[in-house]
């Protein structure tokens, strides 16, 4: 059977990182997808995040180098300080221009680029935040026939961001934690 | 936010190559997506809706492909970016420097010069900056004008003052320049020893020899294949046992010249060249 998609893009800000961890914990060990985490943080201070995230997940968590393919089954989490692109050729590219939403990594940015190559097979979850990143890169998939949820704003720390996202794409799913992980689950298996 | 105004895979190959035969610059190896984002920004800003829009204002303006050319490269770059790198040049790779007389340092791609700066910084403190020879490089004219003239702004000095401190620097960092109005200016002290030029990485050649050699977040632009021919430029830049300093998330790996370079920081990407 086809799998409904073929990449998975996470996106979150403010209030996010349980919200991120709890999902990636709760993920099948063998993914049968890539998975992308865009996570706002700060730069210029060494950052563990991808290793606070692998202890907390029981996964390995990488960030990937400028280039690097993308692989099945491997959770990519977006480096600190550069926005994240995806290129036809299923690799990554880096970028180290302007902040977009003040942010970089830019959710929209890589939102958008994975929209570009993956189409109706992106599956994009936009979590917690406060701000708007991610609500033209959630248009950009739907655009596109990708599929795309959002983080119920009454379960998020900072509902900013999932609600821009909501008040821009009419008719989105809101999901809470729970119903993100059964959702995904249910898809990741579609034999059962 | 306006409807996206996409150029096609083919239709960006076109506008690259006319580029190329009209104005001489050779984008056509960067790399896709973020070339994409860029010529929908230039597209954006100046108003050009369509595909033929931006052709026939890019054949027909020179002052359009100057715009362009502003859009196109990135003039993002901070003083101190990755403090940690600062710290490990100076830790690793400055008591080599130290043994020449006279050290030639590269900076390929240097924007408005604040990567520049800082190792002007680093180099003064280790008492080298008299016998060093700073070449910094860029594609674009305006980024040249603007680090020859060593001003920035004050409202970022207080992030690169914060990135100085946390390089392992314990100067008082306000000492390298001086404040006018809402701008601060490098001091002449720094940049005296340093060459502003422009230099085309894709098109121009080697033009001396080094010790040291900087490309941080330059090559991320690039396609694997125009990766790999840059880097052979930078190689052959390189005195034998010279430094090249990559960006921390770059990679020799997707290069066929990997095995001419030892790693001396797996971290921040720094090489040394064989022998």
């Amino acid at each position: 059977m086809a799998k409904a998609f073929d990449i998975i893009i996470i996106g979150g800000s403010a209030g996010s990182v349980q919200v991120i961890s709890q999902i990636i914990h709760e993920l099948p060990a063998v993914l049968p997808v890539p998975v992308v985490i865009v996570l706002h943080r700060l730069k210029n201070v060494a950052s563990e995040m991808s290793k606070i995230l692998s202890a907390q997940t029981n996964k390995v968590i990488v960030e990937p180098d400028d280039k690097d393919p993308i692989k099945n089954s491997f959770i990519y989490l977006a480096p600190q300080n550069y926005h994240l692109l995806i290129e036809s050729d299923f690799t990554f590219s880096l970028d180290y221009s302007e902040v977009v939403q003040y942010s970089r990594p830019s959710i929209d940015v890589t939102f958008e680029s994975a929209a570009k190559v993956y189409g109706k097979k992106a599956f994009a979850v936009l979590l917690s935040g406060g701000n708007k990143d991610g609500t033209n890169g959630i248009g950009a998939v739907i655009v596109r026939g990708g599929k795309a949820i959002v983080q119920h704003p009454d379960s998020a720390l900072y509902p900013a961001m999932p609600s821009a996202a909501i008040a821009s794409n009419k008719g989105i799913p809101t999901l809470y934690p729970e119903q993100i992980i059964e959702y995904l689950n249910k898809n990741l298996n579609p034999s059962r | 936010m306006s409807r996206v105004i996409e150029l096609t895979d083919q239709e960006l190959t076109e506008v690259l190559q006319l580029i190329n035969q009209l104005y001489g610059y050779d984008f056509t190896g960067y790399a896709s997506a973020s070339m994409h984002r860029r010529v929908y920004r230039f597209m954006h800003a100046s108003g050009l809706n369509t595909y033929d829009d931006l052709r026939y204002n890019l054949s027909e303006q020179k002052a359009t492909f100057e715009h362009f050319l502003e859009f196109i490269s990135v003039n993002v770059t901070e003083m101190f970016r990755d403090p940690e790198f600062f710290k490990t040049i100076k830790e690793e790779v400055f008591p080599r420097l130290a043994t020449y007389p006279l050290i030639r340092i590269w900076h390929a791609g240097c924007a408005t010069g604040e990567e520049v700066f800082s190792m002007a910084i680093l180099l003064k403190e280790a008492g080298l900056l008299e016998r060093t020879r700073i070449y910094a490089t860029d594609i674009n004219p305006v980024n040249i004008e603007k680090a020859k003239k060593g001003i920035m702004t004050l409202q970022v000095i207080k992030d690169y003052t914060a990135n100085y401190i946390k390089s392992g620097g314990s100067k008082d960092f306000s000492g390298y320049y001086t404040a006018l109005y809402n701008n601060a200016l490098i001091s002449k002290e720094l940049r005296e020893n340093i060459l502003f030029s422009q230099h085309n990485l894709v098109t121009d050649q080697v033009f001396n020899e080094f010790q040291l050699v900087c490309c941080r977040n330059v090559m991320i632009y690039f396609n694997k294949g125009l990766q790999n021919k840059v880097l052979h430029l930078l190689h052959d830049s390189l005195a034998p046992l010279g430094y090249l300093a990559l960006g921390p998330k770059e990679s020799l790996l997707f290069t066929d010249i990997a095995d001419r370079f030892e790693v001396i920081s797996p971290a921040f990407k720094i090489f040394r060249r064989n022998q």
